[in-house]
């Protein structure tokens, strides 16, 4: 059989649709599955071990999509950190650990989203403000919002709320399942929708997009909203697993610039108009299996980070050396 | 190099140019003027001539920063990593010169050196690599951070010596008028002085702004885009090593001395009416912008301000700033 | 003109945002900005002094623009949310100060203040034991200086195996994952933890309990499920201690600077909370700032210059830990005054100034003998020997008394001189000295 030739799998794996982040993804799952054997207790193999990995990446997963969203319009948000932390601060405030008072507090904090996003975009589409500066701007008020009116951890989620964070449905913890569903609904929408090819259009090139006919300033408020949306889902699952929330617990996360590296390391290009979800979701689960990895193999902490750091680069790397284009 | 006399033409318009846009005053100064008169309004201390030189002694690192960010922004990048570089400078330099003040030039010399190599690698990661400045910067960030703590073992060894610290710390004594002037004043308006000069007098500058404005175009005008980029790397880790010099003589050995900082210069050269993703910039404009951060702050210290509104102002004065720029770039 | 009008628009409804956020928080959040511990509209007698301390000798006519110093402890940064606040703690671990501890006399960190025995006879084993270690980070000196102790006590203990340890670099979500993927590894004998934040760690360590043994330490946790919970007296009786000082060396009162780290850690909130009651009740004292530094020295530095500046004169200063004590002394050095009454930490780096410039200081510590002591109790558990359930260790403060004891010029700036390491093999070169 022909079929087999390396040739014949490399050109396969080249026309499927199947993102070159997932080579990466296996090669570093084997590298430090091996490695985990040879000076670790092989303990990584295990399933409970393997499937917290996933759990592992459902904080940092949902926030990620978000910001492919934005990431493929060529724009870009750091201030989901921030708005992370108000959503749990608020929900948990809201909440008082009243079941009754769920819908209400969900209902909130998500307003609150959607007027962070539709900011966000009307700053960086209407005032013409670069999307770094807007969003570091819009993360900066936020911040000092939270700080100015809150302290620490206030209020509680009620018990059945923490489902959402430790429950389980079978074998299966729900916080995957979570993500899996968020991560299907977007790739959808960005697949299989207007929306969707309007936003590759936009990051590809704004004005050929513009010029032919597209509301580019609608796509890219829309994408924001969506992008401040998946924050806020960010921080209603980190603070089911907190029980409450502190000012601090979106920034110590790094979740702002964790997610966009997230985001690249899968594929999707600083510059607009490349990039998936599925790309994204490996770039997330290559961050978890490397905390994971670090963990077992009881790598140094300051190590961990040059490791972290260095990784980044690499991965991003691998597809970027090959183009004709100059980085910016 | 075919025709040295339109060289030289194109040179003296490219001076004029630059004289007409520095007299052409940037929004800056004026509201950098405003918020300094106020915080001298609630505090007369504030502009008496001591009071102006503490004030710029503690803007001095900032202000070094900033200048170094304007050279990576006005080509088109970012460089995330300075924040950790002067953390790096300050652990770093503590370890190295441990309490003997005879290895002062030994330490400067190996903190300058991994400076150059830092910015190296960062330019040769973003040009050759192809990894956007972005990414390419916050991996050093990580990187870096890591490797200062994982040097020293996590806590700071060391103390920094007087001499290492008079940088930051020290006066020139005596001196008329206002009988001592803080050294690292001096640093900042040399480092000022120097920048300005290689920004707006130079084909070096004229390429950095070349290059951000258009690198395809830059290109095939015959300019080496990345030579030039790698340079304006190590021009701002250079900045970021004479900044953490003084933030470490100012403030004595912290781990947590450049935490932050890397955003802070970004918004300060964006202030200073830098462009992200390139083409323009100005150097007394960018450290403008870092001295209006400061008093800034100094103002809502005064005014007995909550952390939080500290927060929002900023916010709001970057998006502002950055807001007007496009604007009026719009309107001409 | 349209352009104009659309951008005072988008400014307009960015700032309403923030203050939005803002009033919802400063209007519907009483947990957290009514103070059990102060009155709303709290103009206490203290304030209203004008503390005109124009003393004839003392600088030019600049004194006029010195702000009358009013006491700021109704202000925003001086607030302690109730749940920090509790007169029967604050008043147990004030007794405690002063209690003889029980235990070997030459080893403090064995020692420990009212134990309340719990038998731990079901959690007897044979070693060697595997134990494990979920740490919040090493991402300050303090902790820093506690692992390293922590990990040469490890190696002291012939009935450890193994010790595995792993570091959620200072994220909630990190360690509640780190301790996961320990619970499920099945390795551990028993596990130690110390929580990143009290209230986020709780649910995962109620879920620790039920499998293991589980010694908490440090910050504390929601809940008594683990054995023992390692402490030192605590942070009302460190806040409380610096205070005092203060009281009694300014017999006629003066301008304290406090500085704080940053809020809402409970530990630290507690210091100030302690602190705060002291300075309330001798209204001769007038607390002129209460100030965040996160830690950061060229701020704390900053800070001091800019109240020397508005206030003129700061007779002591109060922190509630001492990482940039000797920054804010230096403001004082470059501006060429006297330094004041200081109330620091243990750091060698602000020990060694006292003891070269003589000041009159104290130094309350927050030991790290405790990340020993943590060891100590797990092992002792799985051995089946009883452990207090609050093993409430000494806080031995440093003083004028101890000080030259405790003064070690070799060993690095930040190395905190309260350690109980010095007997241990590799001291002092495992722990950065020379």
């Amino acid at each position: 059989m022909t079929a087999l030739s390396l040739e014949n799998i490399q050109k396969r794996l080249r026309t499927s649709r199947i993102p070159p982040v997932y080579l990466m993804l296996v090669a570093i799952l084997v590298v430090s599955l091996v490695l985990d054997q040879i000076y670790g207790r092989g303990q990584m193999i295990d399933p409970t071990i393997l499937t917290n990995i996933l759990v592992r990446s459902v904080a940092l997963g949902i926030v990620a999509i978000g910001q492919t969203f934005v990431m493929i319009a060529a724009s870009i948000d750091l201030s989901v950190a921030y708005l992370i932390s108000v959503t749990a601060v608020m929900s948990s405030f809201l909440m008082q650990g009243d079941p009754a008072r769920v819908p209400m507090a969900v209902a909130v904090v998500f307003g609150i989203g959607a007027l962070v996003g539709l900011v966000n975009g009307l700053i960086i589409t209407k005032l013409k403000v670069n999307a770094f500066i807007a969003t570091l701007g819009t993360g900066l008020i936020l911040k000092g919002a939270l700080n100015a009116s809150f302290s620490n951890f206030t209020g509680a989620v009620p018990e059945s709320f923490q489902t959402l964070g430790y429950g389980r449905w079978g074998p299966v913890p729900i916080s995957i399942i979570v993500l899996f569903a968020i991560a299907i609904v977007a790739g959808f929408v960005l697949y299989r929708t207007k929306f969707g090819a309007h936003l590759y259009g936009i990051g590809g090139n704004e004005v050929v997009a513009r010029l032919s006919g597209l509301r580019t300033d609608r796509v890219v408020i829309i994408a924001h909203i969506v992008c401040s949306m998946s924050a806020v889902m960010t921080g209603l699952f980190v603070v089911s697993r907190l029980r409450s929330g502190a000012p601090w617990i979106g920034p110590d996360g790094l979740y702002d610039l964790e997610s966009i590296a997230a985001v690249v390391v899968g594929g999707t290009a600083l510059s607009g108009g490349v990039g998936s979800v599925a790309g994204t979701l490996a770039g997330v689960v290559i961050f978890g299996i490397l905390d994971t990895a670090f963990n077992q193999l009881g790598v140094d902490t300051f190590l961990k980070s040059v490791l972290r750091g260095a990784i980044i680069i690499l991965a991003v790397a691998s597809y970027t050396i090959r183009s004709r284009r100059e980085a910016s | 190099m075919a025709n040295v006399t339109v060289q030289s033409e194109k040179e003296v318009s490219w001076l004029r140019q630059a004289w007409a846009r520095i007299r052409k005053i940037h929004p800056v100064f004026p509201v950098f003027l405003i918020v300094f008169l106020a915080v001298g309004y609630l505090n007369p201390k504030f502009i008496e001539p001591n009071g102006i030189l503490i004030f710029l002694r503690r803007a001095a690192p900032l202000g070094i920063l900033a200048v170094g960010q304007l050279f990576v922004l006005a080509a088109g990048g970012f460089d995330l990593s300075v924040g950790s570089q002067v953390t790096f400078v300050v652990i770093g330099g503590a370890l190295l010169i441990n309490n003997d003040p005879e290895k002062l030039t030994y330490t400067l010399l190996v903190l300058y050196g991994i400076g150059i190599l830092v910015g190296l690698i960062n330019g040769l990661v973003v040009t050759f690599m192809k990894v956007p400045s972005f990414i390419a910067t916050l991996g050093m960030l990580l990187a870096l951070k890591g490797a200062g703590l994982y040097w020293t073992g996590g806590a700071p060894r060391g103390y920094l010596t007087d001499n290492f610290r008079q940088f930051g710390r020290g006066f020139l004594e005596p001196v008329p008028v206002v009988e001592r002037f803080p050294i690292a004043v001096v640093v900042l308006i040399v480092v000022v002085a120097i920048a300005a000069y290689i920004f707006h007098f130079t084909i070096f500058g004229r390429q950095i702004l070349a290059v951000g404005d258009n690198p395809v175009a830059a290109k095939l005008s015959g300019i080496n885009v990345r030579r030039v980029r790698i340079l304006t790397f190590i021009v701002s880790a250079l900045c970021a090593i004479t900044a953490g010099i003084l933030e470490g003589g100012f403030g004595g050995v912290n781990i947590i001395a450049g935490d932050g900082l890397e955003l802070q210069a970004i918004s300060a050269a964006v202030l200073g009416g830098a462009v992200l993703l390139g083409g323009r910039g100005a150097v007394l404009a960018a450290a403008a912008g870092a001295l209006t951060l400061e008093a800034l702050f100094n103002f809502l210290n005064l005014i007995g301000q909550p952390e939080g509104v500290r927060d929002v102002v900023q916010g709001l004065i970057i998006i502002g700033a950055v807001a007007y720029a496009a604007i009026n770039a719009r309107r001409r | 003109m349209l352009l104009k009008k659309k951008l005072y628009l988008l400014l307009s409804v960015v700032v309403v945002l923030a203050f939005v956020l803002a009033a919802c928080g400063g209007t519907e959040a009483p947990a957290v900005d009514e103070p059990a511990v102060e009155e709303p509209a709290a103009e206490e007698p203290a304030a209203e002094e004008p503390m005109e301390e124009e003393e004839p000798m003392e600088e030019e006519p600049a004194e006029e623009m010195v702000e009358p110093a009013e006491n700021i402890l109704a202000g925003e940064n001086a607030a302690i949310a109730p749940e920090f606040f509790d007169q029967e703690a604050l008043d147990q671990e004030v007794a405690w100060i002063d209690a003889v501890p029980e235990g070997p006399e030459d080893m403090v960190w064995e020692q420990y203040i009212d134990p309340e025995w719990v038998d731990t006879t079901e959690y007897a084993k044979d070693g060697p034991y595997t134990i494990c270690f979920s740490n919040a980070g090493v991402n300050n000196p303090w902790r820093v200086v506690g692992f390293n102790t922590m990990e040469h006590q490890v190696a002291l203990e012939t009935d450890i195996g193994e010790w595995i340890h792993v570091d959620a670099e200072g994220s909630d979500e990190k360690q509640i994952a780190d301790i996961e993927d320990l619970l499920a590894s099945g390795n551990c004998d028993g596990m130690i933890i110390s929580p990143n934040t009290t209230a986020a760690l709780t649910p995962i360590v109620e879920q620790a309990c039920e499998q293991l043994p589980v010694v908490v330490f440090d910050r504390g946790v929601f809940t008594d499920c683990p054995v023992s919970f390692v402490r030192p007296i605590g942070g009302y009786a460190f806040g409380h201690l610096g205070a005092e000082f203060i009281v009694d060396n300014l017999p006629d009162g003066g301008n304290v600077l406090a500085f704080r780290i940053l809020p809402g850690v409970d530990v630290l909130e507690n210091r100030w909370a302690a602190a705060k009651v002291v300075f309330e009740n001798n209204p001769q004292i007038t607390v002129i700032g209460v100030e965040f530094t996160e830690g950061d020295n060229a701020r704390t530095k900053a800070i001091v210059e800019d109240h020397l500046d508005r206030f003129g004169q700061i007779d002591a200063i109060w922190m509630d830990a001492g990482a940039t004590a000797v920054a804010a002394i230096e403001a004082f050095e470059d501006a060429g005054l006297d330094i004041p009454i200081m109330v620091g930490e243990d750091q060698q780096d602000f020990l060694k100034k006292w003891q070269d410039e003589g000041l009159t200081a104290v130094a309350p510590t927050f030991p790290t003998f405790q990340w020993r002591t943590a060891v100590i109790a797990m092992v002792n558990i799985l051995q089946g020997e009883q452990v207090p359930a609050w093993w409430v260790l000494p806080q031995p403060p440093v003083t004028a008394d101890n000080l030259d004891s405790l003064v070690n010029a070799s060993m690095p700036p930040l190395h905190y001189a309260m350690c109980g390491c010095e007997g241990m093999p590799g001291f002092p070169e495992d722990w950065g000295g020379q």
